[in-house]
């Protein structure tokens, strides 16, 4: 079995991306006013800040910025196998009140975000909660969308959306793998 | 080095631990620091779970550290002290924790008089097993609950000198501490007048001597062992007075010490005795930290055995 890997998104693309969403943030909150970023572990965090740089350009305001590990939250704790490795969460800001744009790599199952919406209201109450994901891949198996996306990858359950950012891999782009029999 | 999975069934000591197992462990509590700043101090992990916290000998602070744990990581708990429980009544160790597998525990946290008898159970249920302190044995927990609070404070456990001084012979503190500290590359000295060193301490890789000074001089740490008042009638020292004579850390001996050094004790403290009140609540003194980490060490414990497959190891006979 073999496997063909496809470039749907490069480094400029994700870069317009990043900046597309900002400017969509920034437009249906008029502004920055009582705005915080708070990006899931891994990659999530890594678009978050690029996101944060992004609007401080634009508008000359740094957005305050949460990490968050979903990991205690997940809904397959529950079976039996090596546990998950639990990272830290730093939300060094009150969220009560907020106005929390929850960043996400790729959207599928919804099952990630769902966890993270349960953990993001065990530290205070948001004025509103939305989601903004670089990739949605479809195949959800929850009520969840996406407020903002970066690109829409129409793919199959069997392929494998894999995103590479230079934070953490050296190079940016979004790679679809499928297999072949 | 970093191991990220965890596959063993039970905790029952740092002597059967890689140094990878221990690391990751200490990995996973830094973690778990933060859910017990939060104002609701409580994660979903091991929602479902039940626990029984089994202690066969009088415990407090063990007990209440992995009673809250257990509910911050939202587990049902039950607690079974022998001293007031029928369960135990005559009936052998294996009886006891069967009957209380048969009310589908997920895992057992367990204190016993007797070394070795975490280990028997263990053998017999499906239930994943914590060891709490086995007779002379081991207190595991404890041991990274210290361990966790030197890296905390000194960034590193490699090349760390540490000073155990106290009942070594009795402590299984001291035992479980010695298996981890050396596994991690730390320099381990254990002191005490002669009576209280086990023979052939030094094989397990440890310096030992009766001086304290020499204890004292070099230490980054030094971790206090609480003597046993009630071993005094067993003659191992002549009166508690010279003990305190000999052995007691105060700020005078302090001055000998690095100026950075940690006072660490696992409690109950005996005031006036190991140590003074001045140096229990002195500036050197991370006594309060530890027990602060002691959550998030035993979050971690349990958080990642509960993942661990749960067979015995000894089928039974029919």
């Amino acid at each position: 079995m073999s496997a063909t890997e496809k470039v749907v998104l490069d480094a400029e693309g994700i870069q317009r991306a990043i900046i597309r969403i900002a400017h969509e943030i920034l437009e249906f909150h008029h502004g920055t006013q009582d705005l915080a970023l708070v990006g899931i572990r891994t990659r999530g965090v890594h678009l978050a800040e690029r996101l944060q740089k992004q609007i401080q350009t634009i508008e000359g305001v740094m957005l305050p910025l949460g990490l968050l590990d979903i990991t205690l939250y997940r809904d397959d704790l529950r079976e039996i196998g090596p546990r998950p490795e639990v990272r830290q969460t730093e939300i060094p800001f009150n969220i009560t009140g907020q106005k929390v744009v929850l960043v996400d790599d790729v959207l599928y199952t919804g099952r990630t975000v769902r966890a993270a919406l349960d953990a993001l209201t065990d530290y205070g109450r948001p004025l509103l909660i939305q989601l903004a994901a670089l990739i949605d891949r479809g195949h959800r198996e929850l009520p969840i969308k996406a407020d903002y996306v970066g690109k829409n990858i129409p793919t199959s359950r069997e392929q494998e959306v894999i995103l590479h950012l230079r934070e953490k891999d050296g190079l940016d782009d979004v790679i679809v793998r499928s297999k072949e029999a | 080095m970093t191991m990220k999975k965890w596959e063993r069934k039970d905790l029952l000591g740092l002597r059967d631990l890689s140094a990878a197992e221990i690391q990751l462990i200490l990995d996973t509590a830094k973690s778990f620091q933060e859910v017990s700043l939060r104002s609701v101090k409580k994660v979903p992990a091991l929602q479902g779970k039940t626990i029984a916290n089994l202690f066969f000998e009088p415990s407090t602070r063990t007990r209440i550290s992995f009673e809250l744990a257990e509910k911050r990581l939202s587990a049902d708990t039950l607690h079974i002290a022998a001293q007031t429980s029928s369960f135990v009544k005559g009936e052998t160790l294996k009886d006891a924790a069967k009957n209380i597998e048969a009310l589908k525990v997920d895992v057992i946290i367990m204190r016993h008089p007797s070394s070795g008898a975490p280990h028997r159970i263990a053998n017999y249920l499906k239930a994943n097993v914590i060891n709490a302190g086995d007779g002379i044995n081991e207190h595991p927990s404890q041991a990274l609950i210290d361990m966790f609070t030197v890296l905390e404070k000194k960034k590193k456990i490699k090349g760390i000198r540490i000073s155990f001084i106290g009942d070594i012979l009795h402590s299984r503190v001291a035992r479980s501490n010695i298996w981890g500290l050396t596994k991690l590359g730390a320099e381990v000295t254990v002191c005490a007048p002669k009576t209280l060193l086990p023979r052939d301490v030094e094989k397990l890789g440890v310096r030992a001597t009766t001086n304290l000074q020499e204890a004292v001089k070099d230490a980054d740490v030094i971790n206090l062992l609480r003597i046993q008042l009630e071993r005094q009638e067993e003659s191992y020292f002549p009166s508690i007075r010279e003990y305190v004579t000999a052995y007691q850390i105060s700020s005078e001996i302090l001055k000998k010490a690095k100026p950075d050094v940690l006072i660490m004790h696992p409690g109950p403290v005996n005031r006036g005795i190991e140590i003074t009140s001045e140096v229990v609540d002195g500036p050197y003194s991370v006594i309060l930290d530890q027990v602060t980490n002691g959550l998030s060490v035993r979050m971690a414990i349990l958080y990642l055995i509960c993942g661990a497959s749960a067979e015995p190891v000894v089928k039974e006979a029919a």
